[in-house]
């Protein structure tokens, strides 16, 4: 599974990097920067949690 | 190989039938050229595969890909011939459609058949009423000899920077305003009235009717084995005879250079691939050969075809400021990092150029190219960081100096990269 944003439905609101910090940062602007890579198994669950509460639901989950 | 396959392999290819004179006539076309062939959508797609043949709209992808990635949609697919190059330094397009719309209309009509597709859409540059003119003319003598088995319709697109974007297109065709949509869904399979839609540049169209004639084998016999074939480059800037040319793909630099009438003055620079492109130092012209593989251990691509040799005249910071700035205010104001990092990029710039930037302007300038890059739903954030680092490795001198003592004698001198007027974004 890997972590995209749908950046025109994305509005800083920035609580992705609240509930999944060890996947997504905020840039300077409060924008989320997402790690590329899949994310492991463990810790998908955050993913999920993550997309689910976007406000704008801008985080798209795609399976590998 | 007979005789006539051997003599028509040699260039020009595209630009063997242009008239600058009048408007282009089918029959003058068909003498040219010679009559489209008949051939089954299966045959087209299989052809354009073993030529090789890659879109000139700048990305270079594979047009047979796209092609079955549109076939094999679910739908009525719909063809799109894009004609909106919007790179200001760039005449590639306009000309084609100008001079040579027949080339284009032939290769529209077998792209529409190796998607089954009956309709064309031939989206041109708004504000170009001359090209309305001659492709309504070519359509009207198409439609009287009988020559083609599709509809075609045409579009003006809006005078922006993103108008030719293949999303920002499908968004005017549809009623909506120029700007790019995310991907998912891509064009190829929801794209104009939702479905499936071949956005092809209105070159790769010109290249597919003369392949569809002449063969693979033909297509293949000039260029480099990755890129085969011609290609349309743009040159101006300090050359003797700027305009469209032809070229081998792989060609020298310094040899276009040359057919352009060679240098007009010493030159301070070399814009390669337009506004989304590399600055290159002038020195590199006697190294560089016009293929996106030698021309990405410069860490540049050919692009859209657009060559700009700087004149010593101009100031590189200040035309790099001010194309900067333009390319942040065409920003279609949809993703926060683009619409964020494109000004800020642009205001640390002109700072700099105007000799009032921070100290910090330069590594502030380092942290908002990674920053901007890959972060929007379209690529002008990464054209413009790649645009500006590669303008500061270049010209790193130039703009040391302007950051020190503010502009210099020649940043007052006339514009050379044209800067169109601003367009509203929404009428």
């Amino acid at each position: 599974m890997r972590i995209r944003v749908n950046p025109i439905k994305c509005e800083a609101h920035g609580l992705c990097a609240e509930l999944f910090p060890e996947w997504i940062h905020l840039d300077e602007w409060g924008y989320p920067v997402i790690k590329p890579e899949a994310v492991p198994r463990a810790l998908q669950a955050h993913a999920r949690r993550a997309a689910d509460l976007c406000p704008t639901l801008a985080l798209l989950l795609e399976q590998d | 190989m007979n005789e006539t396959q051997v003599a028509t392999a040699a260039l020009p290819r595209l630009l063997r039938g242009v008239s600058f004179r009048g408007l282009a006539q089918l029959d003058r076309h068909l003498e040219c050229h010679g009559p489209l062939p008949q051939l089954d959508g299966a045959s087209v797609l299989e052809v354009a595969e073993r030529a090789g043949l890659r879109g000139r709209g700048g990305a270079g992808f594979p047009a047979a890909v796209k092609m079955r990635a549109v076939k094999a949609s679910r739908g009525h697919a719909i063809v799109v011939a894009n004609g909106c190059e919007s790179e200001p330094m760039s005449a590639k397009d306009a000309l084609l459609l100008h001079e040579l719309p027949h080339l284009v209309l032939d290769g529209a009509a077998l792209a529409a058949r190796a998607v089954g597709s009956d309709h064309v859409i031939v989206a041109y540059e708004g504000q170009n009423e001359d090209t309305r003119i001659s492709l309504a003319h070519a359509l009207k003598q198409r439609r009287a000899a009988g020559v083609d088995h599709v509809r075609f319709e045409l579009f003006a697109a809006a005078e922006r920077f993103l108008t030719g974007q293949e999303t920002s297109l499908v968004s005017q065709i549809n009623g909506g305003p120029p700007i790019p949509s995310f991907i998912p869904p891509r064009p190829t399979r929801r794209g104009v009235r939702r479905r499936p839609t071949l956005i092809h540049n209105v070159e790769t169209l010109a290249h597919l009717a003369l392949i569809a004639r002449h063969g693979d084998g033909w297509y293949r016999a000039i260029g480099t084995n990755e890129q085969p074939g011609s290609t349309l480059v743009t040159v101006s800037g300090a050359v003797n005879e700027p305009g469209v040319y032809e070229i081998e793909c792989g060609t020298a630099l310094e040899q276009l250079l040359a057919a352009a009438g060679g240098p007009s003055g010493a030159i301070a620079g070399l814009l390669v691939g337009g506004y989304f492109g590399s600055w290159l130092p002038a020195a590199a012209a006697g190294e560089i050969e016009l293929s996106n593989a030698a021309l990405a251990r410069h860490d540049a691509s050919l692009g859209c075809g657009v060559i700009v040799a700087l004149p010593h005249s101009c100031c590189a910071v200040a035309e790099t400021v001010r194309v900067a700035i333009y390319l942040a205010t065409e920003t279609a104001k949809q993703c926060g990092p683009c619409v964020n990092g494109s000004a800020a990029l642009a205001r640390t710039l002109h700072a700099i150029g105007s000799g009032r930037a921070e100290p910090s302007a330069f590594a502030d300038l380092r942290r908002l190219t990674g920053a901007v890059t890959g972060r929007g739903a379209c690529h002008l954030p990464d054209g413009l960081a790649h645009f500006v680092a590669t303008a500061l490795r270049t010209f790193a001198g130039e703009f040391d100096d302007h950051a020190a003592n503010g502009p210099c004698d020649a940043c007052s001198a006339p514009a050379l990269l044209s800067i169109p007027a601003p367009q509203p974004l929404r009428a």
